[in-house]
């Protein structure tokens, strides 16, 4: 695969100075996966930074219009496979939004401890690859992956399958929680503290942390807005806009917790955003184990099979843990949808990694291209 | 989410861009998202006065997407009463008519900052072959930057003044929109050459 405007390398004895391309991907390990950077340095600087997708598509918007509405559900599980759960609950929400769907309460608070537990696994995950990107191999991601696996047991436990859970349904779950799962989750919650003690005693005050982040990467208010950066990264560069908040979809809007923000943009910000917000998340899942109502998970009236939409659109979103996931859905009263969008928040925020690491060395490209936050499934979908 | 009034909108923007022809479309479904659509030639001074007018400003375009609707037929049965040996009966006659088809780009829009939305906005192109251009929204909002370039892969809508319109997912050398309604998938052996088959073929070489 070329590069499809192949940019001009001057030859050095036309006095020019000599810029080296470099193709970073499809295989190298700080891509997270099958992404490409085509980046021209010159010397160790960085003149010009194109991403080149497409590697993993397969064309899921296409399959979801081939599919029943139900039938797309597992297939939401393979966009961004480390959080299958909020997957669902974005297209869930769509299809509610659509039809006219009512959710019951107790359904609506296994979706947050869902998302939230989710949203941990994710961020700490996230900050043990991106100091491995640093160069901290093995120890903060294994330590980060110690406590992602006690949630995927958690995930296995409830819906069957680890990453692929393939959990909810349209106006409800597909496994009610027993008492015995709901005991270990906040056996979960109650040992996560400590690690985030740990990880933060190592990582806040840590001098080549600071050195290799700070200032690294910064991305301005005015940009991110434009670009349509959303989740932790936006947060990150002081804009506060959190779907949970403004939309305040399901019960988010009984639970107390805050919003954190950056000052500065950088990596650094990034970082320490999703540090706070798993504390954030640990406060709403504690207010949700607490106040879960007893209850149907699904309204039993719910029209399972042959379920056909009135002729109409919606457009869902969620806060995922990686930025707005939506989900856009024209129904033209057929079993399939007529047209079936994912908006991937993964793909739209490396709208301005160009931006960001145009000057910089080639090393800080890929701890700027770890703080995005972005999985392969979701970008070339 | 606040609600917003997409009738006040919408003369809003009859007033501060003069001439432009804006159909409210309704939508029925229980979502209510009703969207706009705006004529191609005024739609950049269109979305410009939604990002920047105080008291709207959709600073932030969440999702640009392309829709495909082919050339339907559509057919109806018109009663008509004829003279038929001096009595007048009715003969039910059935109609013919080609809605001719077009290809569709659908934008999302939120405000950040007066944390409302969403509001849809829409644009049509004249057909589905010659005339699919449509133009870019890359000056007004960034995050339609790949966005459009999807569109343009899937779709096939061609976006002017989009500063970089490559195909974003399928490969360079691949010629049709595949998110088209009448796109045929190639059969299983169609002799296409995938570029990784020229890998191949020079490692090949070096080995001998």
């Amino acid at each position: 695969m070329s590069l499809a405007n192949p940019i001009p390398m001057p030859l050095d004895n036309a006095g020019e100075p000599e810029l080296l391309e470099v193709s970073m991907g499809p295989h190298h390990p700080s891509t997270h996966g099958v992404f490409r950077m085509d980046v021209v340095l010159d010397g160790e600087q960085v003149v010009h930074l194109k991403p080149v997708f497409g590697y993993l598509h397969r064309n899921h918007e296409k399959l979801g219009e081939k599919m029943s509405y139900l039938g797309s559900m597992p297939f939401t599980d393979r966009l961004d496979y480390i959080c299958s759960m909020t997957n669902n609950w974005a297209y869930a929400i769509s299809v509610e939004k659509l039809a006219g769907i009512e959710v019951p309460e107790r359904a609506e608070y296994l979706r947050v401890i869902m998302a939230e537990l989710t949203r941990l696994q994710n961020h700490a995950g996230l900050i043990g690859f991106l100091l491995q990107d640093l160069g901290a191999s093995g120890t903060p991601l294994m330590y980060a992956f110690r406590e992602r696996e006690k949630v995927l047991d958690l995930f296995e436990a409830i819906s069957g399958a680890r990453m692929m859970c393939n959990y909810m349904r349209f106006g409800g779950c597909r496994v009610d929680a027993t008492p015995e799962w709901l005991a270990a989750v906040r056996k979960v919650i109650d040992g996560f503290p400590k690690f985030l003690a740990e990880f933060e005693s190592l990582l806040t005050g840590n001098e080549i942390l600071m050195a290799r982040t700070q200032g690294v990467g910064v991305l301005p208010k005015e940009l991110a807005i434009s670009a349509g950066i959303t989740g932790p990264m936006l947060r990150a560069s002081g804009v506060n806009y959190d779907i949970r908040k403004v939309d305040g979809y399901g019960v988010y809007p009984r639970f107390d917790f805050r919003v954190p923000l950056g000052d500065h943009g950088d990596v650094y910000d990034r970082l320490m955003i999703r540090l706070l917000e798993m504390h954030e998340s640990l406060k709403i899942l504690d207010a949700a184990l607490r106040n879960i109502p007893a209850g149907p998970i699904q309204d039993p009236k719910t029209k399972v099979r042959n379920f056909k939409p009135k002729p109409g659109e919606a457009y869902g979103r969620i806060e995922a843990p990686k930025g707005e996931l939506g989900f856009y859905l024209i129904s033209d009263g057929t079993p399939n949808p007529y047209r079936y969008r994912v908006r991937p928040p993964s793909l739209i925020n490396l709208t301005v990694l160009e931006d960001m690491c145009l000057g910089r060395r080639l090393a800080d490209a890929v701890a700027i291209l770890g703080s995005v936050d972005i999985v392969l499934g979701e970008v070339d979908r | 989410m606040s609600a917003l009034d997409i009738n006040a909108i919408l003369q809003a923007m009859q007033t501060a861009v003069p001439g432009a022809q804006i159909t409210l479309l309704e939508n029925p479904s229980p979502s209510a998202q009703h969207s706009l659509l705006l004529p191609a030639e005024h739609a950049i001074a269109l979305a410009k006065f939604l990002r920047d007018e105080p008291t709207l400003r959709f600073d932030f375009c969440s999702n640009a997407t392309g829709v495909d609707w082919p050339d339907t037929e559509i057919t109806e049965k018109i009663k008509t009463k004829t003279l038929v040996d001096g009595v007048e009966k009715e003969v039910e006659e059935t109609r013919k008519t080609l809605r001719p088809g077009y290809l569709e780009a659908v934008y999302h829009l939120f405000s950040m900052e007066l944390k409302h939305g969403p509001l849809v906005i829409r644009m049509r192109t004249a057909d589905r072959v010659a005339n699919v251009s449509l133009p870019s929204m890359t000056a007004v909002w960034r995050s339609t930057d790949f966005q459009e370039r999807e569109i343009f892969d899937l779709f096939g809508i061609v976006f002017t003044g989009h500063h970089d319109l490559r195909r974003l997912l399928m490969w360079e050398e691949f010629t049709d929109h595949p998110m088209r309604k009448d796109y045929a998938p190639p059969a299983e052996d169609d002799g296409t050459e995938l570029p990784v088959v020229e890998v191949a073929a020079a490692e090949g070489s070096v080995a001998e």
